[in-house]
């Protein structure tokens, strides 16, 4: 298929966000330090205006450009917006936090503008090249965010760990494509999906290429056991970037398993649930137990992460319509709570004060009520307490398992997740329970305020009328 | 009259009210502040009362079904409903709990110091939340309102508790949480049984016998905890020693209730052969909660872990009568019973809901005087607060079930049940008569009489209004129904009458004509 100029307008929104963060990128040559609010106004503004031009192409069919290497459709359309309204909290977020450290230069903006840029390709990937080239695009954007603060030891530690580490899962992911493309002759979603159908198990090499395929994904997702890099990151990196790369990269992530497993594989669906069903039994258990003996909130929040990914998985495996559909509200939901839960983090780590440790916590509701008001609701929600989102998205992914006759696994899901209650309510015990060290009330930005706020109620609403967002989800994968 | 969404008020209403209670805030730089927002939460504690009146008086007391039925969609594509509804056992649970939370709001009065705001708004809340599981139909629903009740709870006794309050809540808070998740597995299972997540049809599916005992277990483990039945009670006596006052009382009057209308709305008609066949086990272990923690109480140096203990022994009738009817099917010559079983029961969580209620006031009666629970502090109160020590004696005997009382009635009726299934679960359970008075009686000698303790003991003042006005109208409301309890059970009885018809038929597949044609339905590995 030639190239044709209406490709272009499909590609509308990756296009207005490359020029934003171009754009940032000589903007911030002629800014003094006294001028730095430019980058972030027009790093928002140009979020903003994609997420518009999203919403603007978004119809329930489907468009696909460059010979098939990129898709546009209802699903990709959802969990883009999500990841753009996500990259606005982080840029909102953590604007106070980068100031005082020194760190709220224009590079900030345009890596995170580039790594946005490539989840979204990510996601709206139709062939195993296009899937690569955003996976890479975002990983060498976090890497040097997680390096950030470049004083920081445990911050180059973690950046190194991460970038071994993730070069190791792309190569896992790299190498099990080829052989996906040595089975079937082709990088494409489709084409491979229709060798897949034909040949099934008979072709080993596919199963072969399906399994470091997964592996890959397990590693981008950090389930047990390629989670190795993800409480280390979350420890040495600066909290905004822990913010960032908690919350949108796991969508993009969710993506790139669906487009993977379901639209390439979805044959071989008895075969990738086994695996998944090991690792999601291994991510929930490991999380959660692990998570009790942290002091570390970072790292606490880490291991909380490896347990959401096991419920993900759960809902994935199921391979079900409803499956797929728990699966994705659990993510989009769980993006929402940990960019609450690390919004206020780098919201309170202010003055001087870095949070690190669980003790950090102590007595917020003393300094600011309405900060721990959210931040309790964000670990009520991940503990899956209700009226809170997090109840419904483990309901539906309970629900999902069980319907496919495997109630025992519901079970044992469950179990482990009364174990993690225990540090969701450790920390909240910390927020209402026990008394500051130093009560003075906390000075916080409007405009940070406003986010966490409307975080905050998205995550309470969404509990209370779970119908819309379900709604979503269910039509994403039933076309 | 019945047409007006009045359930959806009296969930709703306290709930939004508890919102604005907390929005109007407890600023200390204004002198009204507090003041006005504690006015504030009465009147909307005093407003619900009322909106749950219509409840009570227009309540069709002929017929056993669902009534101020409303539906509508919630999360249609997951077939879930708004579904709520009354019949005679939750609507009288829900006029307890808004009579209840009146006083729970006046007794925080004067003693909550800091953030009353969100003290108060806290208890309006957890009511609103707490009718919602006594009027929810769909089970996610239910299942949603029973675990949002503990947040509320969960707040409440981690700010304002004792000193050992935080080991309390979270024990508090995990013990039932860890109860319900089965109890979600189970529901989520027999959904995809019916088809649909409405209590009422899980009512009527057939199951086999692997997964009735397997469901009821799950049941088990959930309302156990809340009742709490032996061996899973310890988190009690914890949970109320550290409790404020109000926590407390809502604790024992109404919330330790929604373990025992779990058992009669989803044990009894979802499980009656698993029911049937484990029921040795329930009375098993109800009479131990009667005869061992019985004796537990009476060595309790701490009058509120007393009465804690007290609850538990009273709520171990409550499960022997549910669970007694059994064995009366078993006995083809004993007719009757059943009926009276469970309604005994009834009778007993509605009147343990006044009485230990009010024992909690008095205790905090005490405590905000003394700040002491331990009974050797105290000695010869009723020298220097004879009002209080009348009160004192009154819910004492109460709770002793001296007739004339609310506590006479339940006990009287569920060992008279008793006696028709097997005399020796009369005689032990007679035995909580004994027991009962010893405990109370013994801590009311200590306490109440004798001569005055000591020099601190000797400064106190007698009631203020506000204290006055709680315990008098409990005490009115103990007598009411000791003397005259025919309203309450004639509000019942269609109710339990169905019910105990409904769980004498097998719903094993094939034992019923009219599940005859439901297929087997096996367990999935």
């Amino acid at each position: 298929m030639p190239f044709e100029t209406a490709f272009l307008a499909t590609v509308l929104p990756e296009l207005i966000l490359l020029a934003t963060a171009c754009a940032v990128l000589v903007l911030d040559l002629y800014l003094n330090d006294e001028q730095r609010g430019w980058n972030h106004n027009l790093a928002i503004l140009g979020l903003a205006a994609t997420l518009g031009t999203v919403g603007l192409l978004s119809n329930n069919g489907v468009t696909i450009a460059f010979s098939g290497s990129f898709i546009r459709d209802p699903f990709g359309d959802l969990l883009k917006g999500i990841i753009l309204i996500l990259t606005i909290f982080t840029f909102v977020y953590s604007r106070d936090y980068m100031r005082e450290r020194g760190l709220w230069v224009g590079e900030y903006h345009v890596l995170v503008l580039f790594a946005t840029l490539g989840m979204l390709i990510m996601v709206s990937a139709h062939s195993f090249l296009t899937l690569y080239l955003g996976l890479e695009l975002l990983a060498l954007c976090l890497y040097p965010l997680v390096a950030f603060d470049r004083d920081s030891k445990p911050g180059a530690e973690a950046a190194m760990k991460y970038f071994v580490l993730g070069a190791l899962g792309s190569g896992m992911l790299l190498y099990g494509i080829s052989m996906l493309y040595g089975a079937t002759g082709s990088f494409g979603f489709a084409d491979v999906a229709e060798v897949v159908n034909a040949e099934g198990l008979e072709n080993k090499i596919l199963v072969f290429g399906l399994v470091f395929v997964l592996i890959g994904v397990a590693f981008k997702f950090g389930a047990v056991p390629f989670h190795m890099w993800l409480p280390d990151v979350y420890q040495g990196a600066p909290m905004p970037v822990v913010l960032f790369l908690a919350s949108a990269p796991k969508i993009a992530a969710f993506a790139m398993a669906t487009r993977i497993l379901i639209d390439s594989l979805g044959a071989l669906q008895a075969d990738w649930g086994e695996i998944l069903m090991i690792l999601a039994i291994l991510s929930i258990g490991l999380g959660n137990v692990v998570a009790i003996a942290q002091t570390n909130i970072k790292r606490m929040l880490a291991y909380s992460t490896i347990s959401h990914v096991g419920f993900i998985f759960l809902g994935l495996l199921a391979g079900t319509q409803e499956g797929y559909a728990a699966a994705m509200f659990y993510t989009v939901v769980y993006a929402l709570m940990a960019a609450g839960a690390f919004g206020v983090l780098a919201m309170i780590s202010i003055n001087g004060l870095e949070v690190e440790q669980l003790d950090d916590l102590k007595g917020l509701n003393d300094r600011d009520a309405w900060l721990a008001a959210m931040l309790a609701l964000m670990m009520f929600s991940m503990a899956g307490v209700p009226p809170a989102v997090g109840f419904f998205a483990k309901l539906l992914v309970l629900d999902a398992v069980v319907s496919v006759g495997l109630t025992w696994l519901a079970v044992v899901a469950v179990v482990f997740s009364i174990i993690g209650a225990f540090y969701y309510l450790r920390v909240i015990k910390l927020l209402y329970f026990d008394k500051a060290a130093d009560s003075t009330p906390l000075r916080l930005a409007g405009d940070a305020k406003i986010a966490i706020t409307v975080n905050g109620l998205a995550v309470l609403l969404l509990g209370i009328f779970p119908a819309s967002l379900l709604g979503i989800c269910n039509a994403a994968f039933s076309g | 009259m019945i047409d007006f969404p009045w359930l959806t008020l009296t969930i709703w209403l306290p709930i939004f009210g508890g919102i604005g209670v907390l929005v109007s805030g407890d600023k200390t730089d204004r002198k009204s502040g507090p003041e006005f927002t504690k006015r504030l939460a009465l009147g909307v504690a005093v407003a619900t009362f009322l909106v749950s009146l219509p409840l009570w008086f227009g309540f069709d007391a002929s017929q056993a079904g669902m009534q101020f039925v409303e539906h509508a969609p919630w999360v249609p594509s997951f077939d879930v409903y708004y579904f709520l509804g009354v019949d005679g056992i939750s609507m009288p649970l829900i006029i307890l709990t808004t009579f209840i939370t009146i006083f729970v709001v006046v007794a925080g009065w004067d003693v909550i110091s800091y953030r009353p705001s969100l003290y108060m708004a806290a208890f309006l809340i957890m009511e609103g939340v707490m009718v919602g599981v006594f009027s929810a139909l769909d089970a996610i629903l239910f299942y949603v309102f029973w675990e949002a009740m503990l947040i509320p709870m969960f707040i409440v006794i981690g700010i304002w508790g004792g000193p050992n309050r935080v080991y309390a809540t979270i024990k508090f808070f995990l013990y039932t949480f860890f109860g319900s998740v089965f109890m979600l597995v189970a529901l989520i299972y027999m959904y995809f049984q019916s088809g649909s997540f409405s209590i009422l049809d899980y009512h009527a599916l057939a199951l086999g016998m692997k997964a009735q005992i397997l469901i009821f277990i799950a049941f088990l483990l959930a309302f156990a905890v809340k009742v709490p039945m032996f061996p899973v009670h310890t988190w009690l006596p914890d949970a109320h020693v550290e409790a404020p006052t109000g926590g407390s009382v809502i604790l024992a009057a109404i919330m330790l209730k929604i373990g025992g209308y779990g058992f009669l709305r989803f044990s009894l008609p979802i499980t009656p052969d698993a029911s049937a066949a484990l029921d040795g086990l329930m009375i098993a272990l109800s009479l131990i909660a009667i005869v061992y923690i019985g004796f537990v109480a009476l060595v309790q140096k701490d009058m509120k872990k007393l009465i804690a203990y007290s609850s538990i022994a009273h709520m171990g009738f409550v499960t022997l009568g549910f669970f007694l009817v059994f064995s009366i099917f078993r006995q083809p010559e004993v007719s009757t019973g059943a009926v009276m079983g469970i309604e005994g029961g009834m009778v007993q969580m509605i009147s343990h809901g006044f009485i230990s209620g009010a024992l909690f006031l008095c205790v905090g009666v005490l405590y905000d005087r003394l700040h002491s629970r331990e009974i050797a502090d105290y000695g010869g109160v009723i020298n220097v607060m004879p009002w209080f020590g009348g009160f004192v004696v009154f819910f004492a005997m109460a709770n002793a079930g001296l007739p004339g009382t609310s506590g006479f009635v339940g006990e009287l009726m569920v060992i008279l049940a008793s006696f028709r299934a097997d005399f020796w679960y009369a005689f032990l359970a007679a035995t909580t008569l004994i027991l009962a008075a010893a405990f109370t009686l013994w801590m009311v000698k200590r306490v109440i009489f004798g001569e005055v303790g000591n020099d601190r003991v000797a400064g106190l003042k007698d009631l203020n209004r506000r204290e006055t006005f709680n315990l008098g109208m409990l005490a009115a409301a103990v007598l009411a129904i000791g003397l005259w309890p025919k309203p309450l059970i004639d509000v019942m009885e269609p109710t339990i009458e169905n019910l105990v018809a409904q769980i004498q038929i097998s719903k094993l597949p094939g034992n019923d004509p009219a599940l005859a044609n439901q297929p087997e339905v096996p367990l999935k590995p």
